[in-house]
């Protein structure tokens, strides 16, 4: 059947957003879109509320009937209403997990990386090493109450002792689960096979437990997708229907609700298979900050839980600290007046910024909001789709550096962002430099937003599974990313290494698509911006001695490169790159940075 | 006609307040409904599992965790004091014995064959739930706890620290803008709730905590002092566990913001009444605010039932506070709620509300405004 029209929202923590699609002359296209503030909150308490508030805003800007009171029309008759209506949502909070292994280096850390990947808040990592007497973990469980447990540890066929005493600690501990007290506690295990019965044996009656195949089947591979596809089923059935109006919502749309992040996700992944590159890709909302990537044709994913712009800001400055907050804030403030600030966002979570100083505060947040769940990206990276990944046996042993090699930023192609406070940027210049400033790529690297902050909706509308839609959901998508979706930013720039200040670090030779000449010269500690369209640039690339720009130190390169709405950056602050401490020098820094990129209005740079 | 939908704290002179008295298990419940109940009145209790202890007696031992049958000397389900034998070895012709002895006074669970170790429960931990406030028993959870109601004031705060609390309403303030100061609060302010009127310095707060006030309600404070008083840097507004004896609820937010009028209003004119408050909030799903409720009596004059539906969301002749920079505080009137996307100073493009304030109007986000009820 091909679809007419198609209606898809997104319920952040946030916002709410609604878009319509419309087939028009034979190809789909985004027609409108409308945003309202998620209804979680008294004195609403239903999803749908503001599911239903971004819907009429596309309603009044369409002049379309897409309501009939409460109820969204499906199928499409005659001019009101749409074929079909489809969500995403992360608006249940969050999914709170405590995790065990046996070893906490070794499947204490595949535990939880497994519950990371599949989006939960790790509250603590329980490990029959960790230093802890017995009555010490029991404590600590009755505290933390989670939501569920994954209790891994031992290879298949080991020794069971271990994983069994974990298993008594938390049959001992019976936390009861957060919320409602009539339901057992879910408990996932997927520990040594052959501890199975004795796991039980020692649970069964207690908890509500699931027996999955191990996380570590044998020490150098580690099996992270069947704990990851249970704790998703758990979350679904049990977290998300906390949510107010979520049961409602179900019933509402015409494909299985996704969770935001998994709809991002596939979209990311999509990208990098039908372009055959690397990409990293970012979502940041208002809760969380979910960091996808695919390198060496792996996908990984991972969600920093408590790294959001507005419900956990302030974690975003207990992490960052202050001082590194204020060092991207381009003029000077009173530090009580600034975290008052940035309290009050947090307790008023839907408010936007109205001035241009709110916006540069929340910009320079969302700084340290990226690089810090890059940090985490980084340090958790790991094949999530769970293709098993093979591991030497040193390696094992070494745990927390694994994962790092695969993201290097110089192997780097293509960084998306997303979310919010990078899609809605007043400037894509904004965008820009939100995005170099926190992830620092190195070389050659392209950059692209959201437009629009829809890849959610898109990705539930790519993987709609029901035949009779399937292909024209799927056609819908990627017609709308291709001409709607993705922004081409434009490609940074950036030698790798350091040299003195003013120094030359690069020197370039544009031939441009209309086939005129340009000579650039980048010198250290600026930042230059060209113009130029999304077309092919043949770029002579020669850094200084010593500086690597792709090819290895002082090697030139000679390559295609694109620009995009704000062209081609050239990055001279050096790679590792780090702001002066000094403070005018600082914000000088920033203004002439901000001014080079046309970031913000010059007036007010200073 | 435009309208708009905005999240609002709830401020209301007369109300019907439920609120559910549930334990965390279940248990007994003490009253029946219909009965009057005052705050520090039991309404139910239940017994926590006592606390775990475990023992690996292999170890202790040195046996094999299959062989710790034959060394236990105390079975399941048996009493066991402090420091009496768990289990002891043969020994070598009843020499050289080895053995293991109760760390507490409990009651053996469970022995594993497994890990060898066997699991002492201590004492069950008594758990009881009083009343919270004033009022009637509308209804009885079976085992659980029970729903108590009241006709009373409710006010919620923005954000607050520390669970629950009671005491006689004590307005220190003459003017929602004054401070509450530390000179102020004074002993004879101990159990009760104080109220001051934009601000409370951390000074003060720690002043009110060691006279033993009840709670105090202020429009702001600073959130960097929060650090202070809590130990930790608050990242996510998730409150309520803290255990610091003086609750403290804001109406407006971190910083120096006059109480809303209303609010400040209505605590004036109960004065002198016994309140109860809780400060926990979460700013999440399922969100919870801070609360003041103030039950009244038979001699309260009878106002409106104004539970208003807010639900209709705001129109032209709203009344609006600003709740974000640099308006933050001001209250208005909606002049009109264009339905176009305008650019703000931020350049960023938002659905606003022209909003009259002291004679000027102003565009505002829509984002950025809260509704004040007016019954």
């Amino acid at each position: 059947m091909a679809l007419q029209s198609i209606l898809a929202t997104d319920c952040g923590s946030t916002t709410t957003k609604a878009i319509l699609i419309e087939l028009v002359n034979g190809e789909y296209r985004l027609r409108f879109r409308g945003e309202a503030p998620t209804t979680v909150e008294a004195p609403f308490e239903d999803v749908t509320r503001g599911v239903l508030n971004a819907v009429m805003e596309v309603e009044e800007l369409s002049n379309r009937t897409l309501l009939d009171g409460d109820q969204i029309i499906t199928p499409q008759q005659g001019d009101k209403g749409v074929d079909i209506y489809v969500s995403t949502s992360s608006a249940g909070g969050g999914l709170q997990m405590m995790v065990a292994g046996v070893v906490k280096s070794m499947s204490g850390e595949s535990a939880e990386r497994a519950a990371l990947g599949a989006g939960s808040i790790v509250m603590d990592v329980l490990a029959s090493n960790d230093g802890r007497k017995p009555h010490e973990k029991i404590t600590r469980i009755r505290q933390l109450r989670p939501d569920m447990i994954l209790l891994s540890g031992g290879i298949d066929g080991g020794t069971i002792k271990h994983v069994v005493e974990l298993a008594e600690i938390l049959k001992a501990a019976n936390p009861q689960p957060r919320l409602g007290s009539d339901y057992k506690l879910p408990v996932i295990y997927a520990g040594n096979n052959k501890a199975s019965d004795e796991i039980k044996k020692t649970l069964g009656k207690q908890m509500d437990l699931t027996l999955v195949e191990n996380i570590r089947p044998v020490l150098e591979r580690e099996n992270l997708n069947p704990s990851r596809d249970e704790i998703h089923d758990l979350f679904m059935d049990h977290v998300m229907q906390q949510a107010p109006g979520y049961k409602k919502l179900m019933t509402w749309t015409d494909a299985p609700i996704m969770p935001t992040p998994g709809a991002v996700g596939s979209l990311i992944e999509m990208i990098a298979a039908k372009e055959d590159i690397t990409v990293v890709g970012v979502d940041i909302g208002g809760a969380t900050t979910d960091i996808f990537s695919v390198f060496q044709g792996q996908f990984n994913r991972t969600v920093s839980a408590n790294l959001g712009m507005s419900y956990s800001i302030c974690n975003v400055l207990a992490e960052a600290t202050l001082e590194n907050v204020l060092r991207w804030v381009p003029f000077e403030i009173d530090e009580k007046e600034l975290t008052n600030r940035i309290g009050n966002k947090m307790i008023r979570p839907t408010t936007v910024p109205q001035s241009m100083e709110e916006l540069k505060i929340e910009q320079a947040i969302a700084r340290e909001a990226l690089r810090l769940s890059f940090i985490q990206h980084k340090s958790f990276a790991v094949n999530l789709k769970g293709v098993q990944k093979e591991r030497t046996i040193s390696d094992a042993f070494e745990q927390s550096e694994s994962g790092l090699s695969l993201v290097d930023m110089m192997d780097l192609d293509l960084l998306v962002g997303s979310g919010g406070v990078l899609s809605h940027a007043p400037r894509r210049e904004q965008s820009t430099r939100m995005l170099i400033d926190a992830f620092q790529p190195e070389g050659i690297t392209q950059l692209a937003v959201d437009s629009i902050f829809m890849m959610p909706q898109l990705g539930v509308l790519a993987n709609i599974d029901q035949k009779e839609l399937a292909e024209s959901a799927r056609k819908a998508a990627l017609e709308v990313f291709n001409k709607d979706c993705l922004i081409r930013l434009g490609t940074c720039i950036a030698p790798v290494g350091n040299a003195k200040p003013g120094a030359l670090m690069l020197t370039a030779e544009l031939t441009m698509a209309d086939g005129s000449n340009q000579q650039v010269e980048l010198h250290q500690g600026q930042l230059l911006s060209i113009p130029a369209d999304y077309e092919a640039i043949k770029a002579a690339l020669r850094p200084a001695k010593g500086l690597d720009i792709g090819a290895g130190k002082s090697e030139e390169i000679t390559t295609k490169i694109y620009g995009g709405v704000v062209g081609l950056v050239f990055d001279g602050r050096g790679r590792p790159f780090n702001l002066p401490v000094e403070k005018d020098k600082r914000i000088e820094d920033l203004t002439a940075w901000s001014n080079a990129m046309n970031e913000y209005p010059l007036e007010s740079a200073a | 006609m435009a309208h708009a939908y905005t999240p609002g704290l709830k401020v209301l002179q007369r109300t019907t307040v439920d609120k559910e008295r549930r334990l965390p298990l279940k248990g007994e419940v003490l009253v029946e409904a219909g009965k009057t109940v005052a705050p520090d009145d039991i309404v139910a209790r239940t017994h926590l599992p006592g606390n775990v202890q475990m023992v690996n007696i292999a170890n202790l031992l040195n046996i094999d965790a299959q062989d710790i049958a034959e060394v236990m000397l105390v079975k399941i389900g048996s009493k066991i004091k402090e420091g009496e034998l768990l289990a002891e070895t043969k020994g070598l012709f009843g020499f050289f014995k080895s053995s293991a002895a109760s760390p507490v006074d409990g009651v053996l669970e469970s022995i594993s064959d497994v890990t060898g170790q066997v699991v002492l429960r201590e004492a069950p931990i008594p758990v009881e739930i009083d009343a919270y406030m004033n009022g009637k028993v509308a209804s009885v959870l079976e085992e659980e706890g029970v729903v108590v109601t009241a006709n009373a004031v409710f006010i919620q705060g923005i954000f607050g620290i520390g669970g629950e609390n009671r005491g006689e309403l004590r307005v220190l303030v003459d003017n929602r803008d004054d401070e509450l100061t530390p000179e102020m609060i004074t002993v004879d302010v101990k159990g009760a709730v104080i109220v001051g009127g934009s601000f409370i310095s951390l000074e003060a707060y720690k002043k009110a905590i060691n006279v033993g006030a009840a709670a105090v309600v202020a429009g702001g404070f600073n959130y960097h002092d929060l650090e202070d008083v809590l130990g930790y840097t608050l990242g996510v507004a998730i409150t309520g566990s803290e255990d610091l004896g003086t609750s403290l609820i804001l109406t407006e937010g971190y910083g120096r913001i006059p109480m809303g009028n209303r609010s400040f209003e209505l605590l004036q004119q109960h004065n002198g009444k016994f309140t109860s408050v809780n400060g926990a909030t979460q700013i999440r799903a399922g969100v919870i605010r801070p609360e003041i409720v103030i039950p009244l009596t038979a001699d309260d004059s009878m106002g409106s039932e104004s539970d208003k539906d807010t639900a209709s969301g705001i129109s032209a002749g709203s009344l609006v506070r600003v709740i974000r920079a640099p308006y933050f505080g001001d209250i208005g009137t909606v002049v009109s709620l264009p339905s176009e996307l305008q650019q703000m100073e931020s350049e960023t493009m938002v659905r606003v509300a022209e909003v009259e304030i002291g004679g000027e109007t102003l565009v505002i986000p829509r984002a950025n405004l809260e509704m004040v009820e007016t019954t």
